[in-house]
């Protein structure tokens, strides 16, 4: 479980180090830097931190579960953020989430059965104009709508839909055609899918 | 409305305009260059307060007052520039960021030459990634020009500024707590007294300005403080001065960023930069004027300002929609100017459920430091969600304004004032959509993407 960098990032943390008149201020970035090689930030991490900046493993501890985007948790090599407040809502945030859960099969704050994606959701990210939008790892994708979401989606080597949604009880006869891109009508639930999230980050997200 | 000339926005068009070389052909850190070597940090001084430039982040303080609060014998200064765009339905920072983000180096550079500081920390929040990668390439171009380092355009007063990114907290964003994240812990708001020009970043007199009103500071020295403020449609006597950036999103056909003098109206945004609501056939409900935390507005609503010597007079009688985008005409009007980002709503909103949706935006975001605001934030959510399932009474609309009551001016900062205020503007304006859920709750059929083209199951359908 010990955590320790490159020489190459060590010499990156002391220029960090040095921008600030106290070692503590570097210690946001610095966890940042961490998590970006570790992929969260393990109790390594944090000791490594605290170590490295003179701060207690508690001070450390206390920043990181302050903030949103350190990752307490490991989690998929993506992370998608969907927008749900309200600019992102109103031209359709949730139908955003609500298929994105759909071709994952995870709830928000859950991993897909592949191990592929983290779907998380966040709080606005100041993209209200080209609503909706997500964040998938570093980038921003705005303007959204299920095409270009399935095609990200598809990127990422996610499984297609079935093409018809078993939760929707066809005519035996003649089942209605449905585009893969097409989704599939609304569901009575508030939560279309359930699908049990893993425990360890099921406490992340608790509703919607 | 009339034609705007882009003075803070000139460059956004301009292809890789985030470059140096670009940016300084079309005119960037020719004012860097006269401020430093021309200019006595006094004249800066005057000219910013000459300007009237309320604050561009919510508060819309006058930014050369805030200049003023500076200790005379300070040994060290520090310039703090609030990044941290994170107000719902706010987006206009990051075009400054990401299109010209030497505009923003230039404007440190005249306000740390102005204030006597050496150092700036531009605190961007870390979801914005592309915002904090143009800024460092930036800053590192502009050292490597000499704009920066140990002796900028051949001074000898050092200047430096870095990029520290946040880590996910919208109340980060409020100046004390942004200072408490900037030096490495939990970002909780500090209690005021001192205010950080006293006793600010690592203890020291710091002045914190929001992104848009330090870009502005190149403009404000080449125009000259008092042609600046005239660019503004307001009469001089509001002390609201220059061109600022505007938002719009939700129900419109063409959302976006947009410069415009300070002072056109809720209607001009939204329906001539804006383009009109999304659906012809759906009328505008209700608008947010300036960000998530500033009271909804509706537009039957019209001002009452009998009196010959209130400053709203000249509107009195007229639509919430026609009152200029002011700093003091919103306040005048109860609601607030804030980030000048409006969110709109039309008419398939159920406010309830829009109130829901912020609700738990700010439960979310609650630093948890004061009971009224951790408690109360939570509160609002539960007897919202109550309502939400169809479980509400008729009480709970009064348990609602109850809560909002004990929780304004009873925190450190003013989270708690931002969650209520818009709270009980929502009540006290669409008390039918309260009443309504109350007696058939919200159901799945209750969505705010109602407008949405392609409706409850697909996604975005945007007007062509």
């Amino acid at each position: 479980m010990v955590f320790s960098l490159s020489d190459e990032m060590e010499k990156v943390v002391d220029e960090l180090i040095a921008r600030y008149p106290t070692r503590r201020a570097a210690c946001i970035p610095v966890l940042h830097l961490c998590q970006e090689r570790e992929g969260w930030v393990s109790p390594g991490v944090i000791d490594y931190v605290a170590g490295r900046l003179d701060m207690s493993t508690a001070q450390v501890q206390g920043v990181v579960t302050f903030y949103t985007m350190y990752q307490k948790e490991p989690v998929a090599p993506n992370v998608i953020w969907v927008c749900r407040t309200l600019s992102c809502d109103l031209r359709g945030g949730r139908s955003i989430q609500e298929h994105l859960e759909r071709r994952l099969g995870c709830s928000a704050g859950g991993t897909s059965a592949d191990g592929k994606v983290t779907l998380l959701k966040a709080e606005c990210l100041a993209s209200c104009g080209t609503a909706p939008m997500l964040q998938l790892n570093d980038e921003f994708h705005e303007d959204l709508d299920v095409a270009k979401l399935d095609a990200l989606l598809d990127g990422l080597g996610v499984a297609p839909l079935p093409s018809a949604p078993r939760a929707v009880k066809a005519p035996a006869s003649e089942p209605p055609p449905r585009a893969a891109s097409e989704a599939p009508p609304r569901m009575a639930s508030e939560r279309p899918v359930a699908v049990p999230r893993p425990a360890a980050i099921a406490h992340r997200e608790e509703e919607e | 409305m009339a034609e705007h000339r882009k003075i803070l926005s000139n460059r956004f068009d301009v292809e890789d305009a985030w470059t140096l070389p670009v940016a300084e052909r079309h005119g960037a850190y020719r004012l860097a260059r006269k401020a430093v070597t021309a200019m006595t940090p006094e004249a800066i001084r005057d000219e910013v307060r000459a300007a009237n430039v309320r604050g561009r982040g919510g508060a819309g303080f006058p930014a050369g007052v805030k200049w003023g609060f500076l200790p005379k014998d300070a040994d060290t200064v520090y310039l703090v520039i609030n990044a941290d765009e994170g107000e719902p339905g706010t987006f206009k920072d990051r075009q400054i960021m990401e299109k010209d983000p030497h505009r923003l180096i230039e404007g440190c550079i005249c306000a740390m030459w102005a204030i006597g500081a050496h150092v700036t920390y531009i605190y961007v929040r870390c979801e914005l990634v592309k915002s904090i990668r143009r800024l460092e390439a930036a800053i590192e171009e502009a050292r490597n020009k000499g704009y920066l380092g140990r002796r900028p355009f051949g001074k000898d007063y050092p200047m430096e500024v870095h990029v520290h990114p946040g880590a996910g907290a919208y109340i980060c964003g409020e100046e004390t707590a942004l200072l408490n994240s900037l030096e490495g812990k939990r970002g909780e708001p500090r209690l005021k007294p001192p205010f950080p020009a006293v006793e600010g970043a690592f203890g020291k007199p710091t002045i914190v300005n929001n992104v848009e009103t330090i870009a502005s500071v190149p403009d404000i020295l080449e125009m000259g403080g008092k042609a600046w403020s005239d660019i503004s449609l307001l009469p001089e006597s509001f002390r609201d001065g220059g061109t600022r950036l505007y938002g719009v999103s939700g129900h419109v056909k063409n959302p976006g960023v947009f410069e415009a003098p300070v002072g056109i109206t809720l209607r001009e945004l939204i329906y001539d930069l804006g383009g009109g609501m999304l659906h012809d056939d759906r009328p505008l409900k209700g608008v947010i004027p300036g960000g998530s935390s500033t009271p909804v507005l509706h537009p039957d609503h019209v001002v009452h300002a009998p009196a010959e010597t209130d400053p709203l007079h000249p509107w009195h009688g007229k639509s919430h929609l026609d009152v200029p985008m002011g700093v003091d005409p919103m306040r005048g009007i109860g609601t607030m100017l804030g980030t000048c980002c409006a969110i709109v709503m039309d008419s398939s909103v159920n406010m309830a459920e829009a109130a829901r949706n912020l609700m738990k935006f700010y439960k979310h975001e609650s630093c948890g430091q004061c009971t009224p605001c951790r408690e109360g934030c939570g509160w609002l959510v539960d007897v919202l969600e109550r309502i939400a399932r169809g479980e509400g009474v008729r009480e709970d609309v009064d348990l609602l304004v109850d809560i909002s009551n004990n929780m304004m001016g009873n925190t450190i900062c003013a989270l708690a004032d931002g969650t209520a205020m818009p709270m009980l503007a929502f009540i006290q304006k669409y008390p039918e959509d309260f009443i309504a859920a109350i007696e058939r709750g919200l159901g799945a059929h209750t969505r705010l993407d109602a407008s949405d083209a392609s409706g409850a199951s697909g996604a975005s359908g945007r007007a062509a």
